[in-house]
């Protein structure tokens, strides 16, 4: 285990909980807000901090598809594959993106760390349809041109970073 | 801090003065789809060209009123999120639709400071420009209580509510009703759960007051996962102290001093609203202890969800609040004996908690006028898909979906045909042209294999295919199943493989049996009401499209064409040059030869990847 890792951040978002095991899905859900995922020293340090085993905590972790335990990239791109979207063509948009970014169902992010797909059920942003979020900003009335020219300015704003 | 009912009325008085000397207000819809189309940079324009142009914008209500302004707010969803972002002018009633940075400077300009209509941004349907939105057929046909203020108030003010009447139905609830009037006012407007089930909330309340347990908990079920569904996000976008009033009219109907919302991670703007929300009624006083001098008490909390379909379910969600995995469990004990942390709890959803106010200020006979006799209220239904008009609409209970579809929804988009209607999400079924003129209500509804779900309606062309929709469905089904109970977990594994096969043209004979054998397997054993109702969209298109599935399974070929792997691909020998491009395109030699002659492709060695179809440069190749 990395003996370096600070766990300061992890300390304050559990003395707004005020340690309670209860509130163990929005502990993790702040961590990874800060991390973009869950990083795996946390886990026997909360084990430790709340009291309860590292097994349940895991348990969770693994439960809630939200959460990740593998690191994301700079722009976690979400397609919208909700029923609405879905008829609305979303699958094309997604095998554009992933395509260019030599991307697949099992490997969702770029080795370079700069760009996550992945899809959702559904944003709730169906009357838009097709919808994608990068880091949460809702694109909307996307087609596969359209994403490629927003990956195109993703990666200009990477390189001009 | 409000310390009695006069002081609350008094604050009534103050805020409705302030919100009547606003003789104007410009409404720009900050729902989630009209911001994904830039509506707060627009806000942020007209603000400052208003200001440039010394115009008194006031964009909160004055605490001290005295001086005439117009009033620029940010609403919830409006509900025509095709034509977003939008802008309401009010008195006037008008509506401006897919409105432009650009358009700002003629907005001001003319609309603020002249009172005229742009008629250049009024909605244009068939030739005709509606200036006023209650004029525009979208919304026409609707009956607006659940939805009455989203688009119209400002989402992010408890004055503005209190201006229209809010808090006035907890107020009467508190001094002037028991807790038994409260609960048979409910009983009485047989106001159904609007997640779906239809389960009678008075009845739900009454047993949860029965309960001797001194804690109790009021739970609120904002875990829209149906995918296509999106009326209790703007609910609690555009008027979340509606569903809160409602919430603490449930405490004090029941005796509880906690309130819970369990709200999806998806909906991050709706969390935003409600903390706010939260925030203002604690300090006025409606929130806390000892509430507007009684001895009520009421606290609330946001927990919010991290992505589990389960977790809509009443004991999964309970479980997750409580910080475990989002499983179900076996019933009973039932949630109102022993919900959250094993206490007696009220637990409905967004739409449900949001009728309450009206029922209890306005009364049970109100309510039941409105709807059909056994589905009494109206109905909110996201509506969306291969539909004309897209958005949030709320109907009468046992409106049909042809009024729906076609008056309310302005019929299929690009002139296509209608096929089928998704209704229920994906405990729900498909229903077709034959159903056009079936009253929307829970009993009717169930009759026919559906249910009301929690309202998405998925609206679909002939260029839909079934199989594929009831492979869509099962995937997510899937994807999102538990895996606690086996008929569920594995069940639904087995039927999407057959799916699977089929829509990949190696359907065998036999399937369509099978797969209604495992539904009824799935639907008799399983756990939870998700686990049960998940084969419910492949009955019903097995029903409803049988055909479809023979096709597939035995002539291989999908009649909607939107299958990739039963796509026949074709070389119009009229049009093959013979260059021979595609030949050496194709990744598996399916295409051959003579030069200068027409190409053919061999069907059983083509994959169907179409990159043939890329590669000829005279337009040769087609999908047939």
């Amino acid at each position: 285990m990395n003996e370096q890792f600070d766990f300061s951040v992890v300390d304050k978002i559990l003395e707004v909980h005020e340690k309670q095991e209860q509130a163990i899905i929005a502990i993790l859900q702040e961590i990874q807000e800060h991390y973009h995922y869950l990083p795996r020293e946390i886990f026997p340090y909360l084990a430790e901090e709340l009291g309860m085993s590292e097994a349940r905590i895991f348990s969770v972790a693994t439960f809630y598809e939200n959460f990740s335990l593998e690191p994301k990239g700079k722009y976690v791109i979400k397609i919208c594959d909700g029923t609405a979207c879905h008829v609305r063509k979303s699958i094309p948009i997604l095998e554009r993106l992933r395509s260019e970014l030599g991307l697949s169902e099992k490997k969702k992010t770029t080795d370079d760390l700069n760009f996550t797909v992945e899809t959702v059920s559904c944003l709730g942003a169906c009357g838009l349809a097709p919808v994608l979020t990068v880091n949460d900003v809702v694109h909307s009335a996307m087609t596969p041109d359209k994403a490629s020219e927003l990956l195109k300015s993703l990666k200009e704003e990477i390189a001009n970073a | 801090m409000l310390k009695n009912r006069e002081e609350l009325i008094a604050l009534r008085e103050e805020a409705k003065k302030s919100y009547e000397l606003q003789t104007e207000k410009i409404i720009v819809c900050a729902g989630t789809g009209c911001v994904a189309g830039g509506s707060l940079k627009i806000y942020d324009r007209l603000k400052e060209l208003a200001e440039a142009k010394g115009v008194p914008v006031a964009v909160e209500l004055e605490v001290d009123p005295h001086d005439e302004t117009i009033g620029l707010k940010k609403s919830g969803c409006h509900g025509f999120c095709e034509m977003g972002p939008l802008l309401r002018i009010d008195p006037q009633g008008w509506l401006y639709t897919k409105v432009k940075l650009e358009d700002c400077e003629e907005i001001v300009e003319k609309t603020v400071l002249r009172g005229e209509a742009i008629e250049r941004l009024a909605c244009k349907k068939d030739g005709v420009a509606y200036g006023k939105q209650e004029e525009i057929p979208f919304y026409k046909q609707q009956t607006r209580v659940v939805l009455e203020h989203c688009g119209k108030i400002d989402a992010d003010s408890i004055r503005e509510y209190i201006a229209l009447g809010g808090y006035e139905a907890f107020e009467k609830a508190l001094f002037d009703m028991t807790a038994d009037d409260i609960v048979s006012e409910i009983s009485k407007s047989n106001l159904r759960g609007r997640g779906g089930g239809g389960f009678p909330a008075g009845r739900k309340w009454e047993q949860v007051k029965r309960q001797k347990e001194p804690q109790k908990y009021v739970v609120c079920n904002g875990d829209e996962g149906d995918p296509g569904a999106f009326m209790d996000r703007s609910i609690m976008e555009g008027d979340p102290h509606r569903m809160l009033e409602g919430m603490m009219i449930a405490g004090v109907a029941c005796g509880a001093s906690e309130g819970y919302i369990y709200v999806r991670a998806e909906y991050p703007l709706a969390v935003e609203r409600l903390r706010t929300a939260i925030a203002q009624a604690e300090e006025l006083g409606l929130l806390g202890d000892h509430i507007l001098g009684t001895d009520f008490s009421f606290r609330m909390h946001i927990s919010r969800g991290a992505g589990a379909f389960v977790c809509g379910e009443g004991s999964a969600l309970t479980a997750s609040i409580e910080g475990k995995r989002g499983f179900p469990r076996v019933k009973p004990p039932r949630t109102v004996e022993h919900g959250l942390f094993d206490k007696p709890t009220v637990l409905n959803n967004v739409e449900t908690y949001a009728n309450v106010a009206q029922i209890i200020s306005r009364g049970a006979d109100w309510y039941l006028g409105i709807g059909t006799d056994t589905s009494p209220g109206t109905k909110a239904f996201a509506l969306t898909g291969n539909i004309a008009n897209t958005g949030l609409i709320e109907v009468p209970m046992g409106t049909t979906l042809r009024e729906i579809i076609f008056d309310i929804g302005g019929g299929m988009r690009d002139g296509r045909e209608f096929k089928a209607v998704q209704i229920g999400g994906p405990s729900g079924a498909c229903l077709t042209k034959e159903h056009l003129d079936l009253p929307l209500d829970f009993d009717t509804l169930k009759k026919v294999g559906a249910m009301i779900g929690s309202g998405g309606l998925v609206v679909m062309d002939d260029s839909t295919c079934m199989v594929e929709v009831a492979r869509f469905f099962m995937n997510f089904t899937q994807n999102e199943s538990c895996g606690k109970c086996v008929p569920c977990r594995e069940g639904t594994k087995r039927m999407l493989g057959i799916l699977e096969r089929i829509v990949a043209g190696e359907g065998q004979d036999g399937d369509i049996e099978l797969l209604l054998e495992l539904a009824e397997t799935i639907s008799a054993t399983a756990l939870c009401g998700l686990g049960k109702s998940a084969p419910s969209p492949v009955v019903s298109t097995i029903k409803n499209f049988r055909e479809e599935y023979e096709a597939h399974i035995y002539e291989k070929r999908c009649p909607a064409g939107a299958c990739q792997k039963l796509k026949q691909i074709m070389i119009d020998p009229a049009l093959c040059k013979g260059c021979s491009k595609c030949a050496r395109q194709c990744p598996v030699n399916a295409i051959s030869g003579k030069i200068k002659e027409p190409f053919t492709i061999d069907l059983s060695k083509c994959i169907r990847c179409g990159s043939c179809i890329d590669a000829c440069a005279f337009k040769a190749i087609k999908e047939a």
